[in-house]
């Protein structure tokens, strides 16, 4: 369960000072399907990184399960991105030289799996998600949607607890970014994962159980 | 997956693989190269120094020659002949006169100078020599005594009466004279540890004993005695005293030239020149070559009128193609190698810290998804390294490759050293000018030796090394703004 207690997040930018997050207060209950839609700038990626431990708010708490995350140093945090949470991007992120099978594998890497057991649990996640077949392929074999299946499998090949995921279906036409949906929907079911997801698009949003809405760095509740 | 991501890396970027390799390739190369024909040119030019200051002489003493005042002659270039002088037969005189006189360009000091460098701590041996020149004038001329008056004397108009000239070389009157110089060196025959004969070795009979001090006895250089149709059991003239041949030498050194073409016993040397208790150079030979500065300083100070040199001052005598090949390693060598070397550094630097620019969002990928610092950080350097070593291996083939050619080619260089004793042929005026001659400023021996650039561990290592050294330092830098990534931040900067 994510607890976010007035989390702000400023950067600078040369002269000026801009607020990314504003006092955001938030608890994401365990195996919850949330969305979370608002305009560009408006702070949804910004919220996702502190979710993601991909970075530190720069006042108040947030907190995975017993963690705290604003406090922890970076090999710790390092640690929680590797064994608990598994990104999906909307540009997919794949390595281009590395096969789809060996992608996936770069998720296990940091947990010291041995090389066979590695290979298993990543042919396991391709075939889970409808890859199995495509495992010897680079990305630039493959199609987007292809891509971001493996991107996806690349994620929940550790078994995380938590799944976030970044505008997932951005890049995607609308066939395949229901296939993609459907995919995740599944998953999360399945898993019973956390999922959040970030997107500009309603379709996606609405299947999530709830709506979260950001602006200006302020997180309201949407129906 | 290291190995995996490191292969597929490489191999998914072979342009940027190939020039790095190739920059680091060359210049390894080069580096290899210029190292072994570095090493080629010293051992050239040791082996010339070798041949004429002996094995294991580090410091020499000698003394400038000063040339004459205006208007004073020098020492050792005349010779006279009296009236009665000659052997006089068919109306010809012949005439002939050898003369034994310091080196061209050697200048004499008292031999008591080595009592005092044997006294210096951190001399291991120490001997004396005495580098002459014997010139040897001889001709022909009309008996002049034919043609004048019965009585000789002049006639009112200022010749001489009676018949024309005649006899003499071609028989109407002329005259023929040639000049024939050899180079002799007076030296200690029980010192054989350090100077000259420490660079030869028996070729035939015996060489130059203890007991031959006082005795007029001579050992050749086999080349010259050769060239002088002599052989041991001959003899040879020199400055009018007939000598025995005792033994004939030859170099050891690869250019096969001795130190002089006739070794005689020092005091032997010292009588007949009229140089007694004279010597021209001392061979000094160090305890260790630690020591070496420190008995060069205190040579210098308790020798001041004399000049002590090194093997480096040596070294810079050495002139002619050789003296200039050192120079163009030395210094254009040298700095075309470093300039290489940087620049494929730098290229291999720019292209390291380019490709993790590139990758910046495959990195913040990576970190998002756990991999720390230190694995991210290793895999750039791992990247690097190879590249480099792939460079170092094609570098190490091309160097051997083009050590090899230079060895084919095998270039000769000619030397010439300044201020040794001579070494000139039977019949030349060594080093170009006539013993104690206006002309003469310096004694030279001209010695030819064919470059070879040797292949050494020393090259291979350099080349291993330089290789690693390059991948590290790119790999370093590249691994070191890999690092400063953070995950956020890259994966922000390309959203």
């Amino acid at each position: 369960m994510y607890t976010l207690d007035n989390v702000s997040k400023t950067y600078k930018q040369k002269q000026r000072t801009v607020t990314a997050l504003r006092d955001v207060t938030l608890t994401i209950p365990s195996g919850q399907l949330v969305a979370i839609q608002g305009p560009t700038g408006g702070g949804k990626s910004t919220l996702l990184q502190m979710l993601g431990a991909l970075d530190r708010p720069s006042s108040g708490t947030i907190s995975l399960g017993d963690a705290e995350l604003s406090h922890l140093p970076d090999g710790k945090l390092g640690r929680i991105r590797a064994t608990e949470i598994g990104f999906v991007f909307q540009g997919f992120n794949l390595i281009p030289t590395l096969t789809a099978q060996e992608n996936v594998e770069t998720a296990l890497e940091p947990l010291g799996i041995p090389a066979a057991e590695r290979r298993q649990r990543a042919t396991a996640a391709l075939e889970s998600v409808g890859l199995g077949d495509r495992a010897g392929h680079v990305p630039t074999e493959l199609s987007g949607g292809q891509q971001q299946r493996v991107a996806i499998a690349r994620a929940l090949v550790k078994e995380p607890d938590v799944l976030l995921a970044d505008e997932p279906t951005g890049n995607l036409d609308e066939q395949t970014r229901d296939e993609i949906m459907d995919l995740l929907e599944g998953l999360w079911r399945d898993r019973g994962l956390t999922l959040v997801i970030v997107t500009h698009d309603s379709a996606v949003a609405k299947r999530a159980e709830r709506r979260l809405h950001i602006t200006g760095g302020v997180v309201t509740e949407r129906g | 997956m290291f190995f995996t991501y490191l292969r597929r890396e490489l191999a998914g970027r072979r342009r940027q693989t190939a020039i790095i390799a190739i920059g680091m390739a060359l210049a390894i190369a080069l580096v290899m190269i210029v190292n072994a024909v570095s090493t080629g040119v010293r051992d050239a030019q040791a082996s010339v120094l070798e041949s004429v200051y002996g094995v294991g002489t580090d410091l020499t003493v000698s003394q400038d020659a000063t040339p004459p005042a205006e208007g004073e002659r020098p020492d050792g270039g005349r010779f006279e002949f009296g009236a009665d002088d000659g052997r006089t037969a068919d109306g010809s005189t012949q005439l002939a006169q050898s003369r034994l006189t310091a080196g061209m360009g050697q200048s004499t000091f008292d031999a008591s100078a080595l009592d005092t460098v044997q006294d210096i701590d951190g001399v291991a041996a120490a001997s004396a020599t005495l580098s002459l020149t014997n010139v040897t004038f001889s001709g022909e001329m009309p008996d002049f005594s034919a043609a004048q008056g019965t009585d000789g004397a002049p006639t009112a108009e200022g010749g001489t009466t009676g018949a024309p000239p005649a006899g003499g070389a071609d028989g109407a009157g002329g005259s023929a004279f040639d000049v024939d110089s050899f180079t002799v060196l007076g030296l200690d025959p029980a010192a054989e540890s350090v100077g000259p004969l420490s660079a030869v070795e028996l070729a035939d009979g015996r060489g130059l004993e203890l007991g031959d001090a006082g005795q007029h006895v001579a050992v050749l250089d086999a080349d010259y005695a050769t060239s002088a149709d002599l052989a041991v059991g001959d003899t040879i003239d020199i400055a009018g005293t007939s000598f025995e041949i005792v033994g004939t030498v030859t170099s050891t050194a690869s250019d096969g030239q001795s130190a002089a073409n006739v070794f005689i016993p020092l005091d032997v040397a010292q009588s007949l020149s009229g140089l007694d208790g004279q010597v021209t150079d001392i061979y000094v030979q160090a305890a260790s070559s630690d020591v070496i500065p420190s008995v060069q300083a205190d040579l210098e100070a308790a020798l001041p009128d004399q000049t002590v040199n090194t093997q480096s001052d040596l070294a810079s005598t050495v002139s002619g193609s050789l003296g200039t090949a050192s120079t163009l390693i030395s210094n254009l060598g040298l700095w075309l190698s470093v300039a290489v070397l940087a620049a494929a550094f730098l290229i291999a630097i720019l292209f390291t810290i380019q490709g993790v620019t590139r990758r910046t969002r495959e990195f913040g990928t990576l970190k998002a998804i756990g991999w720390s610092n230190r694995r991210v950080v290793g895999q750039v350097a791992g990247e690097s390294l190879v590249q480099g070593l792939i460079g170092g291996a094609a570098g190490l083939v091309v160097g051997l490759v083009g050590i090899a050619v230079v060895n084919a080619i095998a270039p000769t260089l000619g030397s010439t050293t300044a201020t040794t004793p001579q070494a000139a042929g039977p019949a030349g005026f060594a080093g170009g000018g006539f013993a104690g001659g206006p002309g003469a400023a310096q004694a030279a021996t001209a010695t030819e030796v064919t470059l070879n650039a040797p292949i050494t561990v020393e090259v291979v290592a350099i080349a291993i090394g330089l290789a690693i050294l390059g991948g590290l330092i790119a790999g370093a830098i590249g691994g070191w703004r890999a690092a400063r990534l953070r995950p956020a931040e890259a994966l922000r900067s390309v959203a």
